[in-house]
């Protein structure tokens, strides 16, 4: 397979980046033959002044050291990895022949945002291109000196190879004629079939560091003379600062400075009681000091029993028709059986393990942060809109994320930092508490959905209706800037656009208000979704007395990616086998923006409860990239997906939230977790997504499992393992 | 503010901090060492967890000056050079994902494979499951465990 593509231009990346006064200068020469396992080679074995730039992506020092930047945050999904890995496969070297380094925000990178499933399909051809473009540019100076063509050369290992002639020259020894020719403004991409180190297991360069605790977080990032600052907000959401007693703070030791601090929701504003002071503990006793008064005046007071009751009341609506094929009513009407449910999905804190955290250094003229962030370019704009700064002149770190899950797909903690370092003329680190986190949220949105089917005499389903209740992201956090739409499509992803072919079908999305702020969770509306409509193809199934695949096998002609996933899933779960005494299983599965994959959960009874035995996940992310990553991946979602199962729910009372700790949000523990096996549909020619898909099918298979084993129908989350 | 003279991987170190301030913060504020990480403030998810005289201790509700007159071990002194059995198994199952919570998760296995060299999975569940990894990592966790038991036998 050949491609011509258009690439970008090259100016003086180096002095963009800056290589050098990084504090976060993190480059790793990774498990490099002869070096004892977990040793870090710094940055030290690359040499910037004599470094050649080969496009943004790709500089090669005159020994031959080659560096790629990665441009996607590393939160855990692999991208310090996965990127260079690709930019590596087409330039012709091994992960382990290069140093790797987050780079700092630069418009020529293009989308630099960590989310939605998208960093590797989304950076893939992007990437290929600046691999190939380098590679094209070291063989065509091979050639010229070797007077041969350069068709006939190819790189393989950090070397120019002419196979016809045995000549060889490393990249070291080419740099220098190669940077200056012109960049291609076409280039050539390898044939996957010739791969040799994409879709092979390779180590993840950022583990050394993340097991000898020199991984570099936000929350690490120290400057000389910075300010730590711990912030008070108000206990109700949108609650303003009426006023505030600082003189208790004022006596606390290292306490230096008090002030009201903004916040950027979205398009919203919210305002905290910031205390400043030369160590963190010191900020947070003054915080503790602090007597601030709130003004709640016209602020919603939310209730978890009152909002609900006013979801499943909107269930009796319309809402906006997102599909509708057939005529559902009539045939609905004319069902020779019928189902009918109502399911109630909870509120979720994403809770990272890192608390939200930032630091800023806000000067007259410059302004430099480092942050955990999901969305590095976004924050970079909104930093140079808030200091009125030129953008050269403003500089945005990406660190390493302690989890991201969503949740740093707003930068409302960076606001925050740049807020108070410029108002205090110091830099400033601001560090949330593991309450700030679970209390004021965003949160995954809850959910309720009324579902209707109906059956002919032979089981054959005739007509299916999901009415999904749901609060709108978009608005919550945009709604601003138009308030003429309040739904959020994406409530009906994987609903609207199923595999299942049901002749007669209406989907409606309902906006139901709500103040309580809200954010892209990972998987996003699929995260609660997904259970009420694949709980509710079960008990269609269950109506239609037939097997739960071959109920769902029926109903998926055209899609046949879903077909062949459900297929192998039969297969590698062992479904067809019979069970261990007092076992039962149930399935799902989930194809929606982020991919596909679905799931096969074994329970068994244990007394009043039930054990999760066994989970079989088999996942469709077409071109694998690196098996290593993807598996861990699914396992990691999975384990996620049934702890919101099982044990996260957030509510809330009096405009509160009640879960403020690790205490009361609970989280699957190492003894709640059950082995996961992943399975990866082979044969793909392109990569999808990996991070999301692993989650939204492990819920409703576990409550199909749930209800095979104890005919009890749980349409509610979290269900208490303890007490089915 | 009180002088406070502590051991910290084996060295010794004076630092000028509140007697009250959790050992965690003394620890990344004041000594630099940050690989101790802040998760919950209130030991419910360890990613806090340091050897005090070689139990494994939540470093965040632990006062600082409690630790005058005994070791602490934080990750950065569990080896030289990042070759402790289960450094070199959790590289080789490749545990960490965002990574944040594997500081503690590492000090919680070093405290019970030191006091059980060959744990059972029930072993592992009780003394591990006061750790939280948010990416759920927990089946490599245990496999590292397993692994690294092997290889000290």
């Amino acid at each position: 397979m050949t491609q011509s593509t258009k690439i970008f231009s090259r100016r003086d990346f180096i002095k963009v980046a800056g290589m050098t006064g990084s504090v976060l200068a993190l480059g790793f020469a990774i498990g490099c033959e002869g070096k004892k396992e977990g040793v870090l080679t710094s940055l030290a074995s690359f040499d910037p002044a004599t470094a050649k730039e080969f496009t943004p992506f790709i500089l090669i020092d005159s020994k031959g050291t080659i560096l790629i930047y990665n441009h996607k945050p590393e939160m855990g999904q692999g991208t310090f990895q996965s990127m260079p890995l690709i930019v590596a496969e087409e330039l012709g070297v091994t992960l382990d022949q290069v140093v790797v380094q987050n780079t700092v925000v630069d418009k020529r990178f293009g989308n630099m945002s960590v989310g939605g499933s998208y960093s590797v399909r989304g950076s893939w051809k992007q990437l290929r291109e600046a691999g190939a473009a380098a590679r094209q540019m070291l063989i065509e100076a091979a050639a010229a000196q070797w007077k041969v063509n350069a068709t006939e050369c190819d790189t393989q290992d950090g070397k120019v190879i002419h196979t016809a002639s045995g000549k060889s020259a490393t990249f070291g020894e080419l740099v220098t004629a190669a940077a200056q020719l012109p960049v291609p403004k076409e280039v050539k991409l390898r044939d996957p079939s010739t791969f040799r180190v994409i879709g092979k297991s390779v180590r993840r360069p950022d583990i050394i560091n993340k097991v000898n605790g020199t991984a570099q977080f936000g929350i690490d990032v120290k400057l000389p003379g910075m300010l730590y600052a711990s912030i008070e907000r108000s206990p109700v959401f949108h609650g303003k600062v009426k006023s505030f007693d600082d003189s208790e703070t004022r006596k606390v030791p290292g306490v230096k400075f008090v002030q009201v601090v903004e916040r950027n929701v979205g398009l919203n504003k919210a305002y905290g009681v910031a205390v400043l002071a030369d160590n963190y503990f010191a900020a947070y006793q003054g915080r503790l000091a602090l007597k601030v008064e709130w003004d709640n005046a016209g602020v919603e007071l939310t209730d978890s029993d009152k909002l609900y009751e006013r979801f499943r009341n909107l269930t009796r609506t319309e809402g906006m028709v997102a599909h509708k094929s057939g005529d559902f009513a009539k045939a609905y009407a004319q069902g020779a059986k019928k189902v009918e449910a109502l399911y109630e999905l909870p509120f979720a804190s994403h809770a990272p393990m890192e608390p939200q955290n930032a630091v800023a250094h806000v000067t007259d003229t410059s302004c430099e942060v480092w942050a955990p962030t999901q969305v590095p370019d976004e924050a970079f704009d909104h930093l140079v809109k808030f200091t009125g700064l030129p953008p050269d002149s403003v500089k945005m770190h990406f660190t390493f994320l302690g989890g991201g899950f969503g949740r740093r797909l707003l930068d409302d903690y960076i606001s925050e930092a740049a807020f108070l370092s410029k108002s205090v003329k110091a830099p400033v680190k601001v560090i949330w508490t593991r309450e700030d986190d679970m209390t004021i949220g965003p949160f995954r949105p809850g959910t309720v959905s009324a579902l209707k089917a109906s059956l002919d005499a032979q089981g054959n389903p005739l007509a299916l209706q999901h009415k999904v209740v749901a609060p709108s992201i978009m608005y919550s956090l945009f709604g601003a800037q138009d308030p003429n739409h309040k739904e959020d499509s994406g409530a009906m992803e994987g609903i609207a656009d199923s595999p299942y072919e049901i002749p007669n079908v209406s989907h409606h999305n309902i906006y139901a208000e709500t103040s309580v702020p809200i954010l892209w969770w990972r998987s996003v509306y699929s995260a609660t979704t997904a259970f009420a409509h694949e709980c509710f193809i079960d008990e269609m199934a269950h109506a239609a007395g037939k097997d739960p695949i071959d109920f769902r096998l029926g109903m998926i002609n055209k899609n046949t990616k879903m077909k062949n996933l459900l297929l192998s899933l039969r297969e590698k779960s062992g479904w067809d086998k019979p069970l261990p005494e007092g076992w039962a299983k149930g399935v799902a599965i989930w194809q929606f923006f982020a991919g596909q994959a679905g799931h096969v959960v074994y329970v068994s009874k244990q007394g009043n409860g039930v054990k999760v035995e066994r989970v079989v996940a088999v996942i469709d992310c077409g071109l694998v990239v690196n098996p290593d990553n993807v598996k861990p991946q699914v396992e990691g979602g999975s384990i996620m997906a049934l702890s919101a199962a099982v044990k996260d729910e957030t509510t809330f009372k009096n405009g509160m939230t009640v879960q403020k700790n690790f205490n009361t949000y609970r989280m699957s523990r190492i003894n709640d977790s059950p082995p996961v096996e992943v399975h990866m549909m082979p044969g793909g020619s392109e990569p999808e997504g990996v991070g999301e898909p692993g989650l939204p099918p492990l819920a409703p298979a576990l409550g199909n499992a749930i209800f095979a084993l104890t005919g009890k129908r749980h349409r509610k989350l979290p269900i208490d393992l303890g007490a089915v | 503010m009180a002088n406070l003279q502590l051991n910290i991987n084996g060295r010794d170190i004076a630092i000028d901090a509140d007697p009250a301030m959790p050992l965690l913060w003394a620890i990344r504020d004041y000594v630099g060492l940050t690989g101790t990480k802040f998760g919950c403030g209130m030991a419910q998810c360890g990613a806090c967890t340091v050897h005090i005289d070689g139990e494994a201790t939540r470093s965040c509700i632990f006062p600082v000056s409690s630790a005058v007159g005994k070791k602490v071990l934080t990750i950065e002194g569990l080896s030289e050079d990042g070759t402790h059995p289960l450094q070199k198994a959790w590289i080789e199952h490749q545990v960490p994902q965002c990574g944040y919570c594997q500081s503690g998760q590492i000090m919680s296995a070093a405290a019970l494979l030191a006091s059980n060299p060959n744990p059972t999975d029930q072993d592992i569940d009780e003394k591990m499951a006061g750790n939280i990894c948010r990416c759920g990592t927990y089946g490599r966790i245990r496999e590292a465990i397993k692994t690294a038991a092997k290889s000290n036998a």
